[in-house]
């Protein structure tokens, strides 16, 4: 492959941040990742290596750079003026001695205010805790919202909801900056003049009259997947009351393939819900059941119950995953196998085949020998084995998989059917076809859009933007009244006469339905922040009963539903616990009318072609996120990008389109990395697009993350990445075929911000691993080759200086459970007020996460044959050759927050006393002390400290100020910060412990990673207490430290993971 | 040189800079002195949170006009209670104790321990306006930590008391009721994070 540097520099584009071409002089090396070179490497090594990146495993002299600094040769980027640095501390030397006094004055004064009347239950300091729940598409996380004098600050799970069993998921984690985004529409408008809402409710109360003689014929509603009762009822009365109305649906993310494989299955829509907990064995289809879809949250505490560890007798389940490309789900997978989205479809027909249900699939050969392994599993544990489907496969894949789980005899036991539990299931794309043709053929004469952002996610052959605005030909409008209710001025509320601002659902009453049908109610925390308005609001205009509130909405419908009894205690009871009681869906029988031998023959992958799929970003799911600092600064879970998306190739591919990556070498700005731009011509649209090499994707599939690129969202999230949906047209919503053609190398490069080239450890013993074959026979196995130094080898007196005698704070972070959901990324960001920094920044290695979730690949190489890991045969030494340690390597997670080390190397370097040992065994960092040396961070082998180099806070904008949580510290330019163990929360439940004279009970601290943690991989207490949750986990033996050989014994210790592979596999 | 560093210094822990002892004017010119020396109102009638919360709780008007509906109610001097309760607008009262941002105190521990009122805001029952009584410099909360059995106070009811003074042996009684009521060594009370996070 001929390399990069010996071409022409790379040119960068106009419209993207350029690197500063100082820079570039001073470091004129260029060296692009070169993936054959990476692959003659792996043959020449041996044994088990774990590694982040492909420039590591590649021995890149750049890599290598970066590892050896924790701060990037500064760039003096910050001092782009002619005053360089020197000057500047020179002349601030000069006017602050000039100046004398008058920079130290006494501190202004201060007011309280108090209330009027204060309100029942408050105490001013104490926060109080409301039950609620956040919609999310057929779901709803039930949560429990901390409120500091009627500021929601921090939002936790509700342990007695089903969907959420007191975990959260990232999204639910930043809704809370989304109520707090500035950016957000804040007021009704009409073509974008402010309007009153009483002028919209008669402007909407006229279009009503007027619909109520024609019976509503024109009158439309589009709408995303509706969960809530009230908003159903809504829209109920409107069809009644206008009977040629009509209401369609478009959810972007969503697939139809759940909705349609079960009327394939079944003949009507049934709502399917998993209990993973029950299964043995598990098969996922392509299905991210951990990480997104309904239930996510509940279904990952469920799963991982079954791979708690407590000793080396104790059993596992076995996950299975058959996936195009490499997601949170597929990365715990004992065993996982790359194949094309098209090649899951033949998978499973060959799978309902060996079950013996009729059809057949076409599976390349060794595909077929781990279909048959995993049949054989199946077999094994009849009635206690589960098969999912991904929701962006065919209807025909989820029938498939009905009917294999009816043949294993499943259903009733690791999973169940229900009626549906969004409210009026359809099929998403007819909705939205049919609503596109019927305003092109004039049949629409006032449309409400509520909710859904069709411009920006509608497929791009139908246009949107067409049929909303003027019309050349026609010398006017398609449709004569648009009415737009979303959270920002979009894509969409341009082309639209009436924007009305909607509510966040913490502002809003309303109600919601989870994945199993529990009715949650929404209680609002706030008054709307601005002039916003609820859905409810909107449909209320159209309704026989226009001025019912949310709130009477939601009684009026509880009541209907209980109306014996008292249902003023009924209603506190329910506000109190988050659900209404009784109100998940029972289990209803679905009787299969599905025969696998029925269906046609499906399409066949060309191996020549390419498979372009769209999934949705993990991170901004399908753009709707896009304006919330913290998701986008979020590092995916796998690839560990930030701020942008990127086409997604397997290394394999990108060898073939000749796509590579390169770190410029400058000293080591870590996280910038200048990826190849690639234009991406399919279904008949152009997009321009950074490509991103993946580990463990399958051959030829190029993955194309929805969300990004768009041209409204606010500050925050317009014109980030490349906008998937302008390539995806109807007939290709989930995966479009073309052949390789169809990509062309721009000859442009572009940098992306990738984490996974920060914070590098270097040592031994950071992730360990085996199997649980390996845990049986070697119990001890974590610690093999560990070097554990004597206590007294140590300049640290100790114990002798600290006996910690009552409390010794301790983490044990379960690997075993942890899949990278990144949950408890965004719920420390939020507890402790993390600031966001902006790509830049994240390109210098400057975020600012306190807790970061490292992935590693692993896989276990050897020169001389059986060729690397599951590979079979010799190695041949040619550069195609299929190479496990590349296209499927196993991949762990390793969350790391500060460590708290008791012989912390950060403390005895710290030359001022800011950071510093207390008597339980915390590192404090004493902000108030820090003056910015930094040699803290140098010193620190974990990598955990981070420094706030600029004043990454906003302390202008009035919203994030009500965000905060009050007990932390805003920190400012010139300190470092890290990990403290929530030593606000550890400083609340000991003084509550204190005043009753107790000791801190197991379990009152719990962090907020702890909190949001949807698989308890995070256990935190008192290591002192031999009966704490974690005392017993650091008592197992899978308890390690990470390089212990540096003696200096971190109270965050690891268990180590162990996968539980199927033998028959491994041999192969 | 090393002189104009300790001026510096010096002028920084003057009252002037940590506002000891200066009185200021409110918008009500409340007296503690009436209400507490001579009225005899507990403390907690008013700062209702102090046993339960990190912040003791100004009252909220409401609590005024609890009284003052009745008393006084005509006296031009209060007018700006009564405005406050009709016109439901809070009162803005200067904040007399005021502690640097980043130092967490907690009410609610002290007074549970047995740390009295007065040991921290002085003789309030004496103060017509209320002033800051002590420094609240860093270096004063230390002293306290490093040795709190000097300001224990044995009843509970006495830590409201005012006139509250300490026994002759109230070593040996502090020693006593540190034990008694496990208060955390000082290795613990004097690391960072007892107060700052």
């Amino acid at each position: 492959m001929k390399r990069m540097s010996d071409q022409a520099p790379a040119k960068h584009k106009e419209d993207r941040p350029a690197p500063d071409d100082h820079l570039d002089q001073a470091s004129p090396t260029h060296r692009p990742l070169d993936l054959p070179a990476v692959r003659a490497q792996l043959q020449s090594k041996t044994g088990k290596q774990y590694w982040r990146t492909l420039e590591e495993l590649a021995g890149d002299p750049n890599f290598e750079e970066l590892l050896h600094r924790e701060f990037p040769r500064q760039a003096p980027s910050e001092w782009d003026d002619a005053v360089d640095r020197r000057d500047f501390l020179r002349l601030m030397a000069a006017s602050l001695a000039l100046a004398g006094l008058s920079g130290c004055g006494r501190a202004p004064e201060q007011y309280i205010v108090p209330y009027v009347k204060q309100p029942d239950g408050v105490v001013p300091g104490n926060p109080q805790f409301y039950a609620t729940a956040m919609p999310f598409g057929a779901d709803a996380i039930g949560l429990l919202v901390e409120s500091h004098e009627g500021r929601p600050t921090k939002v936790e799970g509700n342990p007695d909801h089903p969907s959420s069993l007191g975990s959260t998921n990232a999204f639910a984690q930043a809704s809370i900056l989304s109520l707090y985004d500035p950016d957000r529409a804040q007021t009704v408008t009409k073509a974008g003049e402010i309007q009153t809402w009483s002028q919209f409710l008669d402007a909407a109360q006229a279009l009503a009259a007027t619909f109520r003689s024609t019976r509503g014929e024109g009158l439309r509603i589009l709408t995303g997947i509706i969960n809530s009762p009230i908003l159903a009822a809504d829209l109920q009365t409107i069809l009644t009351l206008y009977p040629s109305a009509k209401w369609h649906q478009w959810e972007p993310a969503v697939g139809d393939g759940t909705r349609e494989g079960a009327k394939l299955a079944f003949g009507s829509y049934v709502n399917t819900v998993y209990r993973p907990e029950n299964a043995d064995v598990i098969l996922s289809l392509d299905s991210d059941f951990l990480a997104s879809g309904p239930g996510n949250v509940r279904y990952m505490r469920d799963f991982y119950k079954r791979r708690k560890l407590n000793g080396p007798g104790d059993a596992m389940n076995r996950l299975y995953v058959v996936e195009p490309t490499p997601s949170v789900t597929g990365s715990s997978a004992d065993h996982r196998l790359p194949l094309r989205s098209a090649d899951v479809e033949q998978f499973a027909r060959a799978l309902a085949a060996k079950l013996g249900l009729g059809g057949s699939g076409k599976l390349a050969p060794d595909a077929d020998k781990w279909l048959d392994a995993v049949v054989k599993d199946l077999k094994k544990y009849p009635r206690r084995t589960l098969v999912l489907a991904g929701e962006q496969q065919s209807a025909e894949v989820h029938a498939l998989v009905h009917a294999v789980n009816n043949a294993l005899g499943n259903v009733g036991i690791t999973l169940y059917y229900t009626e549906p539990a969004e409210a009026h299931p359809v099929n998403h794309l007819d909705s939205l076809r049919e609503l596109c043709v019927d305003i092109d053929h004039g049949k629409v004469s006032a449309l409400l859009i509520l909710g859904v952002n069709p411009v920006y996610t509608a497929p791009h052959d139908f246009d949107f933007a067409a049929k909303l605005r003027f019309d050349e030909k026609r010398k006017g409008k398609r449709i004569e009244t648009v009415i737009y209710v979303s959270p920002h001025f979009d894509e969409t509320a341009q082309y639209c006469d009436w924007h009305v601002a909607e509510s966040h659902y913490l502002e809003a009453w309303g109600d919601a339905r989870a994945f199993d049908g529990t009715v949650s109610v929404v209680q609002p925390l706030i008054a709307p922040l601005y002039r916003t308005h609820s859905l409810h609001d909107v449909l209320a205009a159209f309704t026989d009963k226009p001025g019912l509130s949310a709130y009477d909405a939601v009684r009026d419908r509880l009541k209907a539903a209980n109306p014996s009894g008292d249902f003023e205690k009924f209603w506190r009871k329910t506000l109190n616990d988050g659900v209404v009681a009784g109100t998940a869906f029972p289990a209803m029988n679905a009787s299969l009318k599905f025969n696998p031998a029925s269906l046609s023959p499906a399409k066949e992958s060309s191996s020549g072609e390419l498979e372009f799929l769209f999934r949705p970003d993990p991170s901004i799911y399908d753009g709707r996120f896009a304006n919330n600092g913290w998701l986008q600064e979020l590092p995916k879970p796998v690839t560990k990008l930030t701020w942008d998306n990127a086409a997604l190739v397997s290394p394999k591919t990108a060898q073939d389109l000749k796509v590579t990556h390169s770190i410029p070498s400058r000293g080591g700005e870590h996280g910038q990395i200048l990826s190849d731009v690639v234009d991406i011509s399919i279904s008949g649209s152009k997009v321009t697009a950074a490509a991103w090499i993946l580990p463990g994707q399958a051959e030829g599939v190029v993955v194309l993350p929805l969300g990004y690129g768009r041209k409204k969202a606010g500050y925050t999230g317009t014109n980030k990445g490349f906008n998937a949906y302008a390539v995806r047209a109807s007939n290709a919503l989930w995966a479009a075929n073309a052949p390789s053609s169809v990509i062309r190398k721009t000859g442009d490069d572009y940098p992306l911000a990738c984490t996974q080239y920060h914070f590098n450890m270097e040592g031994r013993h950071i992730l360990v691993s085996g199997t649980l074959d390996e845990y049986h026979n070697n119990p001890n196995f974590a610690h093999e080759h560990e070097e554990l130094p004597p206590r007294e080898l140590s300049l640290y007196k100790g114990e002798a200086e600290f006996p910690y005698a009552r409390n010794k704070w301790a983490m044990a972070i379960d690997l075993n459970s942890c899949n990278g959901c990144n949950a408890c990324v965004i719920a420390c960001q939020a507890e402790n007020n993390i600031a966001v920094v902006g790509k830049d920044q994240v390109m210098r290695g400057r975020e600012m996460h306190w807790i970061r979730i490292d992935r590693y690949y692993t896989s276990t190489l050897s020169a001389t044959g059986p060729g690397g890991g599951l590979a079979s045969g010799k190695s041949t030494g040619d550069p195609s050759e299929y190479q496990p340690a590349l296209d499927n390597p196993d991949t762990f997670f390793q969350p790391v927050p500060c460590q708290q080390c008791e012989n912390a190397p950060c403390e005895q370097v710290c030359p001022v006393g800011a950071t510093v040992h207390s008597a339980e065994g915390l590192n404090d960092m004493v902000y108030q002390r820090c003056v910015g040396t930094r040699y803290c961070s140098n010193n620190c082998p974990y990598k955990v400290r981070r420094f706030n180099f600029l004043r990454f806070q906003d302390w202008e904008t009035p919203q994030f100020k009500l965000m905060r949580n009050p007990e932390v510290t805003v920190r400012s330019r010139g300190v470092m910060e890290k990990c403290s163990y929530c030593v606000q929360r550890i400083d609340k439940a000991r003084i509550d412990a204190d005043k009753k004279d107790q000791p801190v009970p197991d379990g009152a601290i719990i962090t907020a990673c702890e909190q949001a943690c949807p698989s308890q991989a995070i256990v935190f207490g008192n290591a002192n207490d031999p009966n704490s949750r974690v005392a017993k986990l650091r008592t197992q033996q899978r308890n390690y430290q990470i390089m212990p050989e540096l003696n200096s014994r971190p109270r965050t210790t690891y268990l180590a993971a162990v996968r539980n592979p199927n033998p028959e596999l491994e041999n192969a | 040189m090393g002189f104009a560093v300790l001026a510096v210094l010096a002028a920084a822990r003057s009252p002037y800079m940590t506002r000891q002892n200066i009185t200021r004017e409110q918008p009500v010119q409340f007296s503690h002195k009436h209400h507490v020396g001579d009225d005899g109102i507990d403390c907690r009638y008013c700062h209702t949170s102090v046993e339960t919360s990190a912040f003791a709780g100004i009252p909220p008007t409401k609590t005024c006009m609890n009284c003052h509906s009745v008393l006084f109610n005509n006296a031009a001097y209060l007018e700006p209670v009564r405005e406050s309760y009709r016109d439901d607008k809070s009162i803005q009262w200067v904040k007399i104790h005021r502690l640097a941002d980043f130092a967490y105190f907690n009410h609610s521990i002290h007074v549970n321990k047995g740390v009295g009122c007065s040991t921290c805001h002085g003789h309030v029952d004496e103060m017509p306006l209320v002033f800051q009584a002590n420094t609240l410099l860093m270096q004063w909360c230390v002293d306290c930590h490093r040795s709190p059995e000097a300001v224990l106070r044995e009843k509970p009811e006495d830590v409201y008391n005012m006139d509250w003074t300490a026994p002759p042996n109230q070593e040996e009684i502090g020693k006593r009721l540190a034990k008694e009521r496990q208060i955390r060594t000082t290795a613990e009370l004097t690391s960072c994070s007892t107060c700052h996070r």
